[in-house]
């Protein structure tokens, strides 16, 4: 491998790695409050797509409104799910949540097969996505830039929305202590739901950029994207927000770079990623910047 | 007669009258509907091997389709004729031993027991890191491997022949073979279950720190419950592999591990009895609900198929039930033969409720 | 270790902290065999992880526990049941799916002979081994006046029963030394009472070596012969009741805190 397929494969890492970063914040929020694997997080992520794709390709809305629509209607189902779903088993054992949340994930992607059909459709990404750059000998392509740059700019504004608002505090007590917050007169059930908006508006912004990497969509598409981010959240630390940043950036690199250092393995590119999460949750369970928590007797 | 003989004596008629039973419908029935019944029957095995290690130890696992997928497998080429092997195997070699050697009719209950003991040890080998693990990690990781498990049944093209599978499997998984392996997971089950080794698996699952302070040592208890689960997880894919003649990675996708998970919710997690009917019944509705799936064509209407439509009801079945219906049909509760002789029997004929101890049975 | 001379079960400068807190500092102790030591303390002392210290639950970051003159340090909370050492929960754990029997039945289970297919397909030597374990089981329940209730869910007990039921769970075990964590805890005076004769009888009829962790001083000073107080993680007084009470350093530790509760 020489140094341009290097820088290529470095930036092809760095795309993909940043759309599991994205997806990666909503599964470690929730966890970070409820202790709790929304294991419907990929489909958000799928519906997210499927948003875009109507209100540009049937309804015909201009990019940047269809974005944002489609963005704030991801929101409110994550909302919705949060409210229909999960809060009437909050109190439940732990074992019932994450039944909960295995159906309601199967629920959304059998709602899309149903609806839509399980061909996949065509995605039209916006023209700048598809232009060519040429760095020295490497030729990239417009989505690989632009994905880490936009995904980016939406980190930095839920990072500001996170540690720097009152809703963002109010998330942080909740994440500390659920009952502590709860006393203090925080409207806790509202301050989930919030957290749910912010992870699927996320999720969606995944969706939609995943949507115009790979232009075609289906209602299965977030699953292995889903499970890849999940353990991109194991292994910067569950709960932690900048964890699942760095985890989602190391998830990418080592995905692309398997499949280029070794092209025989390109059959075994979602193993390696199961090995990943399976040898992080054996050996370092608490992932890169997660804190150790130790059960109560 | 003691209480025991009692039962004992009652389990023997019941045995008889379901042996009449299924030769009877064995005469009588087609073909389409014995196979359904078959289903069922396997379907049982799954449930209960994973109602095992859900409901009794405690321990949330997302992993049976992976052993069921190595069951299935070493059943595959366990039975698949020589000829076919050379057939089948046209990208790469079948690896030794088994392109040298197929087993012939007589030996298919052995090849179902070495598809049990492929699950057993997949079982072993999973759970032996995995199980220190608690909770969500612990359904994250028996995920990640029975994924592994797939993906390598999808690679490894000399043993398994990828994604394009084995077909050809010989369909020896008839109805006597089906319901004796279902009768001995029922029976060794629940024998477990009430035993000695059952109680420490319902102590670790009620609570775990309390149970090993109280000597039980908690790994080695999973890691039994996770073996013998493994063990009846492969038996049942193998007589699914057989039921149905091929195997490819697709037939023991995650899909498989959710409707279990339906099953034994619906059945009452814990409940033996409960995971037993429901099963069946689970048997039954998928082909019901195979209509809503497949083209009508009513003269002058015609209504395409709904592909997903069975499996997004189930999974609303399933949300709704975990809503409002959180302990299932039988809750940890078994349908024993002291609540069948307190309803039909002389004893407690006057409507003597059965004293608050009995409350272990329904 | 001229010190542990005698000692049953011995804390040698045992220390622990969680996420920089120290909540045990270099805590010394021993317990003779057939004693009846109390431990006390204001709340969030560190009674209860000296419990958990001695039981496994926790390893020390410095220090060694010795049992019968073995160091059990790090050891699992199981093996060192099984050596010998049984307790009680503060917030009790029983297993609430479980009947009461099978709550007791479950601490026979280290004990049993018989192995998993034995169990299960019902050898005759496993049926054997199960019916002297329920015998010594329901000999358990009736000397604590639980019998009436072996068959009843052990999480549907009121309060009162299910302390009694982790007792018998406790006893259940065969121990040379039980732990005791609040077993008075939310018991009327009339029940304390019963409590300390009941715990007095199984001492001397079991020939137990007891260690109890207790707020309700009338129980303390009427059944220890010896007690320990702690305070913020570090041992601040040790000897017989009347030397404690009169302790300066004890009035002080309990001084602002609920002072008159403990007169």
């Amino acid at each position: 491998m020489n140094a341009s397929v290097f820088f290529q494969q470095l930036i092809n890492g760095m795309s993909l790695g940043s759309l599991y970063a994205l997806l990666a914040i909503g599964y470690t929020m929730v966890y970070g409050i409820l202790r709790f694997i929304n294991f419907a997080h990929s489909d958000i992520f799928m519906v997210g797509a499927y948003f875009a794709f109507f209100s540009i390709v049937i309804f015909r809305i201009p990019w940047p409104i269809a974005a944002i629509l489609s963005i704030g209607l991801t929101a409110l189902v994550g909302m919705a799910i949060d409210r229909v779903a999960y809060r009437p088993v909050r109190d439940a054992p732990r074992i019932s949540a994450l039944i909960t949340a295995v159906g309601v994930s199967s629920f959304l992607e059998n709602l899309g097969l149903v609806t839509v059909g399980a061909r996949p459709k065509a995605f039209e990404s916006p023209s700048f996505m598809s232009k060519l750059f040429h760095i020295g000998d490497a030729a990239i392509t417009g989505v690989a830039i632009w994905v880490p740059v936009i995904t980016l700019g939406f980190l930095i504004v839920m990072m500001y929305i996170v540690y720097k608002t009152k809703v963002g505090m109010a998330m942080r007590a909740v994440s500390t202590d659920i009952d502590a917050t709860r006393l203090m007169g925080v409207d806790v059930d509202k301050v989930i739901s919030y957290t749910f908006a912010l992870g699927s508006a996320l999720a969606a912004v995944g969706g939609i950029l995943w949507a115009c990497k790979y232009p075609k969509i289906s209602p299965l598409m977030g699953v292995y994207p889903g499970w890849k981010a999940f353990t991109a959240a194991v292994v910067g630390g569950i709960g932690s927000i900048p964890g699942a940043m760095i985890g989602g950036f190391i998830i990418g690199l080592i995905e692309v770079m398997t499949v280029a250092i070794s092209p025989g393995l390109s059959g075994y590119r979602d193993g390696v990623i199961f090995l990943v999460l399976v040898i992080f949750l054996l050996l370092r369970p608490t992932g890169i910047l997660g804190e150790t928590l130790k059960e109560k007797v | 007669m003691s209480d025991k003989s009692r039962k004992t004596f009652l389990m023997i008629i019941f045995l008889c009258v379901l042996f009449i039973l299924v030769w009877v419908s064995d005469k009588f029935l087609d073909e389409y509907t014995m196979r359904v019944i078959r289903t069922g029957l396997i379907y049982i095995i799954a449930a209960i091997s994973y109602n095992l290690i859900n409901g009794i130890a405690g321990q949330f696992s997302l992993g049976p389709n992976g052993f069921m997928a190595l069951g299935g497998y070493m059943v595959a080429l366990l039975m698949l004729p020589l000829e076919q092997k050379k057939f089948v195997w046209f990208l790469k070699p079948l690896i030794w031993p088994f392109n040298s050697f197929s087993f012939t009719k007589a030996f298919f209950p052995l090849a179902i027991f070495f598809g049990g003991m492929a699950g057993a040890l997949g079982a072993l080998v999973v759970g032996f890191p995995t199980l220190r693990l608690r909770g969500d990690y612990l359904a994250i990781a028996t995920f990640g491997f029975s994924q592994i498990i797939i993906v390598l049944a999808n690679n490894l093209i000399s043993v398994t022949n990828g994604a394009l599978g084995i077909k050809g499997v010989p369909e020896y998984a008839n109805i006597y073979w089906c319901l004796a392996w279902a009768i001995i997971t029922v029976l060794f089950t629940t024998n477990l279950a009430n035993s000695s080794y059952g109680r420490a698996m319902k102590s670790i699952r009620d609570d775990e720190i309390a149970a090993e302070s109280m000597g039980i040592s908690i790994f080695k208890h999973k890691l039994l419950a996770f073996v013998v689960s493994g063990f009846f997880a492969g038996v049942s894919g193998g007589l699914m592999t057989s039921l149905i003649t091929t195997i490819s990675p697709s037939l023991f996708s995650f899909t498989m591990t959710f409707n279990l998970l339906i099953i034994i919710v619906l059945g009452g997690l814990g409940s033996i009895t409960g995971s037993v009917i429901t099963a069946f019944a689970f048997a039954i509705l998928s082909e019901l609900l195979r209509f809503v799936e497949s083209p009508i064509n009513l003269g002058p209407i015609y209504i395409p198929g709904i592909a997903g439509m069975r499996m997004l009801v189930f999974s609303f079945l399933l949300v709704v039930l975990m809503i409002f219906y959180r302990r299932g049909i039988f809750g940890e509760k078994e349908l024993s033969w002291d609540w069948v002789l307190s309803r039909f029997g002389s004893k407690n004929h006057q409507g003597v409720k059965v004293c608050p101890g009995k409350t272990e049975h329904f | 270790m001229s010190w542990k001379n005698g000692a049953f079960l011995a804390l040698d400068k045992v220390s622990l902290n969680f996420g920089g807190l120290l909540a045990v500092s270099d805590f010394d102790f021993i317990l003779r065999q057939g004693e009846l030591v109390g431990l006390i303390g204001p709340n969030g002392a560190g009674k209860t992880t000296v419990f958990n210290i001695i039981t496994g639950q926790y390893e020390p970051v410095r220090g060694r526990v010795f049992f019968k003159g073995q160091d059990i340090t790090g050891w699992r909370p199981d093996r060192v049941t099984c050596a010998g050492i049984a307790r009680t929960f503060q917030n009790m754990r029983l297993f609430g799916g479980l009947t009461v029997l099978d709550n007791v039945l479950v601490s026979r289970h280290s004990k049993l002979k018989s192995s998993v297919l034995a169990a299960a397909f019902n050898f005759p030597g496993y049926i054997k081994e199960e019916r002297e374990a329920k015998i010594k089981a329901m000999g358990l329940l009736d000397r604590l006046g639980l019998a009436d209730l072996a068959h009843m869910r052990a999480g549907n007990l009121p309060y009162g029963q299910q302390r009694r039921v982790e007792i018998a769970r406790a006893l259940a075990a065969d121990p040379k030394v039980l732990l005791l964590d609040e077993p008075a805890a939310g018991m009327n005076p009339e029940e304390t009472i019963r409590l300390m004769e009941f715990i007095s009888g199984v001492r001397n009829e079991f020939g137990l070596t007891i260690f109890l962790i207790e707020h309700d001083m009338k129980l303390v000073m009427g059944i220890c012969e010896r007690i320990h107080v702690i305070d913020y993680g570090i041992s601040i007084a040790e000897g017989t009741p009347k030397e404690i009470q009169d302790d300066p350093k004890v009035i002080s530790a309990y001084l602002g805190e609920e002072a008159c509760d403990y007169s």
